[in-house]
């Protein structure tokens, strides 16, 4: 077949450390690429927005944040869903604070706020391992959602206690708000799909990420070799808090446009993206993706398929996700602990050296 | 002495009581993790299983009937028959052995080598699918769980303190349902301690726990260990699930307690039975204390969600083996 | 056998200025006779076990300093004292003619010491290749703004880093492992993946803890050999923990000895050969 490199043999350094060393993977992605970005908007309507590829997106990049933290840190954390909870507030603070600032800057705004958050939540990294840590991290998950779900300057004195999303516009297009198009809405998710995948990439894939996975895979000897851990962990809490607090700005902000914070953002939140991460790979961009779609069209399968198709009731369809999602997960760490990522390179393993097998 | 003290008072009391439950699920996990070094984050959802399962019994439940119901368009629900509390309780204990021995064959074998935070992700999987797989069998709606236990406040403890205080105090108020749960699961820690003190398969466990290598040359499969370990830890989600399905019913929330018994394993150590117990309480009277007297005066209420959880990690950071574990030093 | 390389041709023995002896002290071209790391005084504590007891001793630039002693004698906690992950309670330390206050770990390994474990530690889920990188995080500049943009300062810091390291792995032989997960590798090749990645670091003091132990003899050749090439062909430092004799006397310079946490012996390998108390010690048990 044409999926070749051709030998193992590059000619620089350089093209040896790209991210798509092989031309047809190159081709593949810059044609995925073009295709979301010049195809999609025109095909896009409410429901596909709605039910799938908004929540595909934000969710992708919430599962790179918890991917950088841990997937390539090594620290796990059951704190998602009380970060994105940040995230969102920040965002809606912004939003009303400031109602001429873009709302680009509003959701980058929030990502830096929730990356503070995160950091001060990360230093207990340092003398906590394991799962005493990822315990740890539900203190923030649960302190987090009363202090939104308590204090009333967080959702401005409204008497229902939910935030709801002001109109705002980008180059004069509606992106959040009631009158906002789905493709302007997906639009400007895809803006920051494309900008942080790509940042996430470039941050896990030089000193930066070696520094993470030392840390990861042996962090004595990461510190004995010079990793500082202070240094990588922290960094590793507030980058991955940056995404998860996009995320949850996004998640408010364009996808929902009202929030209520124990339902939005509870712990379940926390638990879908950790099962994103483990389904797609840890310690791979592209399986975030991957577990990212899984884990939100398995649902909407399953929902067509048992209340659509055999008419069934939803809670039963419901009970029956749970089932499902919870033996996946199981069925992955026994099988594949890799994730979807491992098996898709198997794959083009197998078809790099097709039909020649040896 | 000002009735405040009083109320102060039995706010400690039914602290201790609420500790004395924690206590019962953290034990669960400990005695799991002592044995096979996996973090059962499933404990929680293995005791509303366990409670889900002995209702059905009792009232005769068809299991699965609403997906049958969906699937050949029957209405069945009931056998029509009740069942003795007793023998229902018997007959969940035996599905709670059946389930530990479907995990080890499932689920364990397969991950034994696996680093230990992977099988706590198997674990929170495994909460996912029994949450699924209960609601599927035994139907989502709230279930009043009654095996005669006694109800409502104590009288007598009400009556006889009320001299304690003036006019404005009536006496102690404490539930006798909990008093009663504080009981059980008093008798229960006692006996399981006992238990791996005195037999030999507790001995057995106890070497799992400290050497697998020395385990096996006693001569005991690690495997028929694992089995027998959760279901131990089955038959305690199930004394948890009776007693706390007793007190609020049957439904979701009760595996949430699941995660109430998470910081008070890390504040006792996950090896340390005594620390469960002394965890247990001391989180059960912290998070009562702080809401009476700083959570719901100033700072509107419900911080028991988090308030267990910030003493741990608080005390955790200046203190990272807990409350009874060894001092850890990291060789290379 | 093992000096039949390049690093022995046309060398003759010269009196040592320790005394009499064959061993390398004076062949070594390096050595200078100043001191690189100096113990002075070193106790070390573990609650009540003394890991470490009133030891002195320095390593000389240039040269192979060899530490030996039965199994708990205080050897690998030595190194560890060395590289700062344990504080002794009592001594000082002396490094490159200063002081040194108690340092953590990372910054000790800023300052040119690196060293491999007496239980490999590689970072098992990161292929040979980016093993031996992380030898070079010392030498990269940290920031996560820099790298968020990959072209640029970064590629080309990575570029120059990657050049370095692929000398490496010519020079311990591994290009054929470049890419493989080190957990997939088997026990020798680890070992010296583990000495890749200090390596990587070109550090001025070279620690290795049991280089060699669990290897046959073949791989004992191939990285006795790597330890003289570091040694003669960029005249670093080493101070070597290993249990073989021969391989001992056949690559160390001078040779420290060790039993129950304190120093028993000094000098050069034929020195600590004839040392009554060492023989008695040490040598006179079976010890492995
Ligand atoms: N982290 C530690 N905690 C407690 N004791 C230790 C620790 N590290 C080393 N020791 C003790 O110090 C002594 C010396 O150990 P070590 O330096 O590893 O010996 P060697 O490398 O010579 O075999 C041993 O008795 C060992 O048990
Ligand atoms: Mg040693």
């Amino acid at each position: 077949m044409l999926y070749r490199e051709v030998g193992d043999f590059k000619a620089s350094y350089a093209a040896d450390q790209a991210t798509f060393s092989i031309a047809f993977d190159r081709w593949f992605y810059h044609g995925i690429l073009a295709f979301a970005i010049l195809v999609v908007p025109f095909l896009i309507n409410d429901y596909w927005a709605n039910a799938v590829i908004l929540p595909f997106l934000i969710y992708s990049i919430a599962a790179i944040g918890l991917n950088i933290l841990t997937g390539y840190c090594g620290q796990v954390s059951l704190g998602t869903g009380g970060f994105m909870a940040v995230g969102a507030y920040a965002c809606y603070k912004l939003m009303t604070a400031f109602p001429e600032l873009n709302i680009f800057f509003c959701v980058l705004l929030s990502g830096g706020v929730t990356a503070l958050v995160g950091a001060v939540f990360g230093l207990p990294s340092l003398r906590i391992k394991g799962f005493y840590l990822a315990v740890a991290t539900l203190a923030a998950q649960f302190f987090l959602v009363w202090l939104f779900n308590k204090v009333a300057w967080f959702y401005n004195y409204s008497a229902s206690g939910q935030i709801n999303a002001p109109e705002r516009t980008v180059f004069g297009f509606e992106v959040t708000g009631p009158e906002a198009m789905p493709w302007s809405a997906y639009l400007f998710c895809l803006v920051f799909v494309i900008g942080l995948a790509w940042a996430a990439r470039n941050m896990t894939r030089g000193s930066n990420g070696r520094r993470w996975m030392a840390i990861r895979d042996m962090d004595i000897a990461a510190e004995i070799i010079g990793v500082n851990p202070l240094g990588a962990k922290l960094g590793a809490f507030a980058v991955s808090s940056f995404y998860v607090g996009v995320a949850g700005a996004l998640f408010f902000s364009v996808y929902l446009g009202a929030v209520e914070v124990t339902e939005a953002f509870g712990i379940q939140k926390s638990f879908i993206v950790l099962f994103m991460i483990i389904i797609g790979g840890l310690g791979s961009i592209f399986g975030s993706f991957a577990g990212a779609a899984f884990m939100v069209l398995l649902p909407v399968l399953l929902k067509n398929i048992m209340v659509g198709k055999l008419g069934w009731a939803t809670d039963l369809a419901a009970h029956f996700e749970f089932a499902i999602v919870g033996a996946l997960i199981v069925f992955f760490l026994v099988v594949e602990p890799h994730g979807l990522a491992m098996l898709w390179r198997i794959i083009k393993e197998k078809l790099r050296l097709w039909p020649f097998p040896h | 002495m000002s009735p405040g003290f009083f109320y102060g008072i039995e706010v400690v009391l039914n602290g201790l009581m609420t500790g004395v439950m924690y206590s019962l699920v953290a034990l669960g996990f400990v005695l799991i993790f002592k044995a096979s070094g996996i973090f059962n984050y499933a404990q929680g959802v293995m005791a509303l299983f366990a409670a889900l399962t002995l209702v059905g019994f009792q009232d005769g439940q068809i299991p699965f009937s609403h997906l049958i119901n969906a699937v050949f368009g029957t209405k069945i629900h009931h056998f029509g028959w009740h069942l003795p509390a007793i023998l229902a309780v018997l007959f969940a204990l035996g599905v709670m052995i059946l389930f530990a021995w479907l995990v080890e064959k499932l689920i364990l074998k397969h991950l034994v080598n696996q680093e230990p935070i992977i099988l706590f992700m198997a674990t929170i999987g495994l909460a996912y699918f029994m949450e699924g797989f209960g609601d599927l069998m035994w139907g989502a709606d709230i279930k009043t769980l009654d095996v005669g236990m006694p109800q409502g406040g104590n009288l007598w403890i009400e009556e006889s303190t009320a001299f304690l205080g003036g006019e404005d105090f009536y006496g102690f108020y404490l539930d006798n349902l909990d008093i009663w749960a504080s009981v059980v699961a008093l008798v229960l820690v006692v006996s399981l301690v006992l238990l791996s003190q005195y037999t030999k398969i507790g001995r057995a466990l106890r070497a799992v726990a400290d050497d697998h290598q020395a385990a096996l040359s006693v001569g005991i499969s690690l495997r028929v260990i694992w089995v027998i370990v959760w279901s131990v830890a089955g038959f305690v989600a199930l004394v948890a699930g009776i007693m706390w399905g007793s007190k609020s019913g049957v439904q979701f929330s009760l595996s949430l307690i699941a995660l109430k018994a998470l910081p008070v394993l890390m504040l006792g150590g996950f090896t340390s039975i005594p620390g469960a117990i002394i965890g247990g309480l001391i989180i059960g009277v912290g998070e009562k204390l702080f809401e009476f007297l700083l959570g719901a005066p100033f700072l509107g209420g419900a911080t028991e969600n988090w308030f267990a959880y910030m003493l741990a990690l608080v005390f955790l950071v200046f203190r990272p083996q807990g409350l009874f574990g060894e001092k850890i030093i990291e060789r290379v | 056998m093992i000096r039949n390389g390049r690093s022995f041709d046309g060398r003759v023995d010269a009196p040592a200025d320790s005394g009499a002896g064959t061993g390398r002290a004076a062949e070594t071209p390096g050595t200078s006779g100043a001191v690189v790391m100096e113990l002075r005084g070193i106790t070390l504590r573990f609650g009540g076990v003394t890991a470490i007891r009133e030891t002195t001793f320095d390593i000389q630039e240039g040269e192979i300093r060899a530490i030996i002693g039965p199994n708990g004698a205080g050897k690998s906690s030595v190194l560890n004292v060395i590289n700062g992950f344990y504080h002794p309670q009592e001594g000082e330390i002396w490094y490159q003619g200063r002081q040194r206050g108690v340092l953590k770990p990372h910054q000790i390994a800023h300052q040119g010491i690196a060293r491999t474990f007496q239980n490999i530690a590689l970072f098992r889920g990161m292929t040979t290749l980016d093993n031996i990188m992380t030898g070079r995080l010392t030498r990269m500049k940290s920031g996560i703004f820099r790298q968020l943009a990959w072209w640029g300062p970064a590629e080309r810091e990575e570029t120059e880093h990657r050049e370095a390291v692929e000398q490496i792995i010519d020079f311990l032989e591994i290009q054929a492992i470049r890419k493989t997960p080190v957990g997939r590798l088997p026990y020798g090749l680890q070992k010296r993946v583990e000495l890749g990645r200090a390596l990587a670091a070109e550090p001025s003091l070279l620690l290795l803890d049991e280089p060699m132990a669990g290897m046959n003899v073949e791989e004992k050749e191939d990285m006795s050999r790597f330890i003289l090439d570091v040694n003669d062909e960029f005249g670093t430092t080493i101070a070597l923990i290993e249990h073989d004799m021969g391989v001992v006397m056949d690559l160390a310079d001078r040779v420290v000895v060790m039993d129950y946490g304190r120093k028993i012996g000094d000098g050069t390998p034929d020195d600590v050969r004839s040392n009554e108390a060492v023989i008695n010690a040490y040598l006179g048990v079976a010890h492995d």
